[in-house]
């Protein structure tokens, strides 16, 4: 059963990639992927504040990572995504699989972040010293969903 | 009666999070347009139906999702997660 976390709090990425990994009994490959605050207002960004739908949210996420399970044969998953204020440099969630082979844990990871991108209910909004502005959706966010829809 | 949940920009725009209110709608998109209609925050809110995601009982749904039995639909912008 793939493991999802919703939390307002910070997290330590290496400590969960530790206990992911240890529960593996016979994997051979485990990826990660952590996505971090960053100031795509190039100077300025003084914290960002994510929104969620809670409820849908768990049930979005656990319905993507049940379909990367069965996708790729996984023998797990985990996702953690946070909600609330946080600040530039504060890791925002971050995404693991894990698999017999390389290749199927790697897809795995991207198909997780390409789909909760923009299928998971999460609205960021980033704080500037100009004011606060919503992030908006990217077409190539939308785009990158049509790739596996081809049978990965 | 139905439960109405807002979302981000559109919660900002109609000016509340959620409220229950009484639909002949029976479709998403119907449901948008006699929301449209009820102050200038919703008209702004809801001006551009292509702009707007909805999710009826916790699944996403499209303009021609039926809503007759649901208990709750949700309005948002594009999801921004990761």
């Amino acid at each position: 059963m793939p493991e999802i976390v919703v939390q307002a709090e910070p997290f330590d990425m290496g400590e969960r990639l530790n206990r992911f990994a240890a529960r593996q009994e016979n994997a051979g490959a485990v990826v990660s992927f952590s996505g971090i605050v960053r100031d795509a207002a190039a100077g300025g960004l003084t914290a960002m504040e994510i929104e969620h739908f809670p409820g849908m949210t768990e049930k979005a996420l656990s319905g993507i990572a049940g379909e990367a399970m069965t996708r790729w044969s996984l023998m797990d998953a985990f996702i953690l995504h946070r909600y609330g204020r946080m600040g530039q440099g504060e890791t925002i969630m971050m995404v693991a699989t894990a698999a017999r082979h390389r290749g199927e844990a790697f897809a795995a990871a991207e198909f997780l972040m390409d789909y909760l991108k923009s299928r998971a209910p999460f609205w960021k909004k980033e704080f500037t010293f100009e004011g606060a502005a919503w992030v908006e959706a990217r077409e190539e966010d939308e785009e990158a969903l049509s790739r596996w829809s081809s049978g990965g | 009666m139905i439960e109405l949940r807002y979302f981000a920009w559109v919660r900002e725009r109609v000016g509340t999070g959620h409220e229950t209110v009484h639909t002949d709608a029976e479709t998403v998109g119907a449901l948008i347009e006699e929301l449209k209609g009820r102050d200038e925050g919703y008209a702004f809110a809801f001006s551009d139906p292509g702009a707007i995601r909805a999710a009826v009982d916790q699944e996403l749904a499209g303009p021609d999702t039926p809503i007759a039995g649901a208990k709750e639909v949700a309005f948002f912008p594009p999801m921004t997660g990761g």
